[in-house]
C-alpha cells in the first residue's frame, strides 16, 4: 500500500484528536521500559501512559503476542471458562495508550549504562526500569523432571499450550485411572492455585470417570483455605482425592516421566497424569540484572516496589520478594499502581500518593461453590504488612458460595480491563 | 454401607539397631462418618468410621486400638514401637461395614 503524505498527515490528526496531545513531545521524553506483559507489567504500563499524557515514552517488552491469564486458567480445566476467553492481545495498549510494545525477550540489563538488550538484538536506554518477570522454575526441584519432560508431566503454571496439554490428558485419562500432582514448596505462585486445579480436576472426573482417583504429593504441612477445600471436596468429591503430605514423605519426592511413576520417599506410586508444579523463583531477567537474593526472589522496598539493589528500578508481582502479599495477579496489579505513581513523581513531579495495597484470591472448588481469601496491606520499613483479613467460613450456605463466584468474575473482568482496555 | 477405597499407608524406618524405639505412622482415607451430621436435606447421615486399628510385629500385638466416632476423616495414627529383630509390621483397619484394609512393611534389624 502507497501512503500519500497529505493522507498520513490526515490521519495523524484524526489520532492526535482521540487522545491528549502529548505535554512533551521527542527525544527529551524520560524513558519507563517495562519488562513482562503480564498483570504487574501491563497495568504499570497502562498506567505510566494513561496518567502521564504522554509526557513518558512508556516500552513494554513481552515476549509473546496474547498473553493468558494463570488466574481462571484453572476453571478453564474445569470446564467453566473458556479459553479464548483467557487469553489477551496488547493492540489497545499500543493504538490507544501509545506504548511501545516490543514482542521480543529481555536477556540483558547494564545497571551501569542503564540499558536493557532484547534477544532480538536492540538496546533500549531507560530513565526507569520496571522488571515483573513472573516466576521461573528451580532446576531439580523435582528430581527426574525438567522442561523436556513437560509434555509427559505438565506443570501448567504458566498458562495457555501447557494448560490446554493438562485438560486433554485429564479429560483423556484411562478410567479409574489416578491423577496426581506435586504441589510446590512455599513461596510460589497463586497458594490456592494447586487446591483449586485439584477441584476442577475432580470436578471432570466425577463427571466423566467416577472411579478415578486423585493423589496430591505436598511438601507443605498445610495449605491456603485448607479447611475449605477439604470441607468441598468430602462433600462434592467423597473418597477420590488424597493428600501424602511431609509426614509420609512427600518433602523427598522426584519423578520417573518415562514409566510415569512418582518415588515417595522410596514407595513407588505409578500414575496415569502427573502434574509436576516445581518450586518457584522470579523470572530469569530479575536474577541476571543481579537483582535476587539467596532465595531467588528480589527484594523491594514496601513504599514503592523499588529494587532494594537499584533505585532505578521497580520489581512487581510474583518475583518481587515484599513481605505478606501473596504472589497472585491481584497483588501485582495493586503493586503496579503503587509503582507507576511513584515513578510519574520522581520523572514528572507527580503528586505522590500513599501506599495501599490489596489483594483477594478467588477459587472454585465446584459449580457455583465460589470461596475467598484476602486482605489489605501497608508498608512499614521492613516489608508490605497485611493490616486486616478476610476467609470465608466453612458451611456456608450455597447462595453465598454462588455470590463469591460471581464476584470473582466480576473481578476478573476488571482486572484484565486495567491492564489491557 | 458403602465400599471405601482407603488407600492405607504406612511409614516405618527401613532398618533399625537392635532394641530401637522407632516411629511409625499410618494414614488411610476414610470419611470417618461420625452418625450425627445432617446432610443437606436435614436428614442424618448414617455412621460410617473405622472403628478398630490393630499393628503386629512378626505375629506379636504392638497396639490394639479403638477408634471412636470423635476422629476426623483420614485417620493419621502415629506411634513407636522397640524393634528386637529383622521382621515385619503387620497393620489392620477395621471399617463398619465389615471390610478390614490391611498394610505390611519389613524392617531389617542390624
Amino acid at each position: 500500500m502507497r501512503i500519500h503524505r497529505r493522507t498520513l498527515l490526515a490521519s495523524m490528526g484524526a489520532a492526535t484528536a482521540a487522545f491528549a496531545a502529548p505535554a512533551v513531545i521527542g527525544q527529551t521524553r524520560p524513558r519507563v521500559v517495562v519488562i513482562g506483559g503480564g498483570s504487574g507489567g501491563a497495568t504499570a504500563a497502562r498506567y505510566l501512559a494513561r496518567d502521564s499524557d504522554g509526557a513518558l515514552d512508556v516500552v513494554l517488552v513481552e515476549p509473546t503476542r496474547t498473553y493468558y491469564t494463570c488466574y481462571f486458567s484453572n476453571l478453564y480445566l474445569g470446564g467453566f471458562w473458556g479459553l479464548a476467553d483467557l487469553g489477551h492481545s496488547y493492540g489497545t495498549l499500543a493504538a490507544r495508550h501509545g506504548i511501545n510494545v516490543i514482542h521480543d525477550w529481555a536477556t540483558g540489563v547494564d545497571r551501569d549504562a542503564q540499558t536493557v538488550t532484547l534477544a532480538g538484538g536492540a538496546v533500549l536506554d531507560y530513565d526507569r526500569l520496571v522488571l515483573s518477570p513472573g516466576i521461573d522454575f528451580v532446576e531439580d526441584s523435582v528430581p527426574g523432571w525438567s522442561v523436556t519432560a513437560q509434555n509427559r508431566m505438565p506443570h501448567a503454571y504458566k498458562a495457555g499450550s501447557q494448560t490446554e496439554l493438562l485438560k486433554a490428558q485429564v479429560e483423556n485419562m484411562r478410567e479409574g485411572g489416578v491423577f496426581a500432582m506435586v504441589a510446590p514448596p512455599n513461596p510460589y505462585r497463586c497458594p490456592p492455585g494447586p487446591y483449586e486445579r485439584i477441584s476442577m480436576v475432580a470436578h471432570v472426573l466425577s463427571e466423566r470417570n467416577p472411579t478415578a482417583k486423585i493423589l496430591i504429593v505436598d511438601p507443605k504441612e498445610s495449605f491456603s483455605k485448607q479447611a475449605l477445600f477439604e470441607e468441598g471436596w468430602a462433600r462434592h468429591y467423597p473418597g477420590m482425592i488424597e493428600r501424602v503430605g511431609p509426614d509420609f514423605g512427600a518433602d523427598n519426592v522426584s519423578v520417573d516421566p518415562e514409566a510415569m511413576t512418582i518415588d515417595i520417599d522410596g514407595m513407588l506410586e505409578e500414575v496415569d497424569v502427573c502434574n509436576v508444579i516445581p518450586a518457584q523463583k522470579a523470572g530469569r531477567i530479575a536474577e541476571i540484572a543481579g537483582l535476587t537474593n539467596e532465595a531467588g526472589w528480589a527484594p523491594v522496598v514496601p513504599a514503592n516496589m523499588k529494587s532494594r539493589m537499584d533505585d532505578r528500578i521497580h520489581v512487581l508481582g510474583d518475583a518481587s520478594a515484599q513481605g505478606d502479599m501473596p504472589k497472585s495477579g491481584f497483588s501485582a496489579n495493586s503493586q503496579a499502581k503503587v509503582a507507576a505513581n511513584a515513578i510519574r513523581h520522581e520523572l514528572l513531579e507527580a503528586r505522590l500518593f500513599p501506599a495501599r495495597y490489596s489483594n483477594t484470591c478467588w477459587s472454585l472448588i465446584a459449580d457455583d461453590d465460589g470461596v475467598k481469601v484476602g486482605a489489605s496491606y501497608e508498608p512499614t520499613e521492613e516489608k508490605i504488612a497485611s493490616v486486616d483479613s478476610f476467609i470465608s467460613q466453612t458451611g456456608e450456605d450455597a447462595e453465598l458460595r454462588r455470590q463469591t463466584y460471581e464476584e470473582s468474575i466480576g473481578w476478573y473482568n476488571g482486572i484484565v480491563a486495567d491492564m489491557f482496555s | 454401607m458403602e465400599k471405601i477405597d482407603a488407600r492405607p499407608r504406612v511409614r516405618v524406618p527401613r532398618t533399625a539397631a537392635p532394641d530401637e524405639v522407632v516411629q511409625i505412622r499410618t494414614m488411610a482415607t476414610h470419611p470417618m462418618e461420625n452418625g450425627h451430621r445432617l446432610d443437606r436435606d436435614g436428614s442424618t447421615v448414617p455412621r460410617h468410621i473405622i472403628h478398630r486399628f490393630t499393628c503386629t510385629f512378626n505375629g506379636e500385638t504392638v497396639i490394639d486400638m479403638e477408634v471412636g466416632p470423635s476422629v476426623s476423616a483420614n485417620p493419621f495414627i502415629e506411634f513407636d514401637a522397640r524393634v528386637p529383630e529383622s521382621g515385619t509390621f503387620a497393620f489392620a483397619w477395621h471399617d463398619d461395614n465389615g471390610d478390614v484394609y490391611e498394610a505390611t512393611a519389613d524392617i531389617t534389624v542390624s
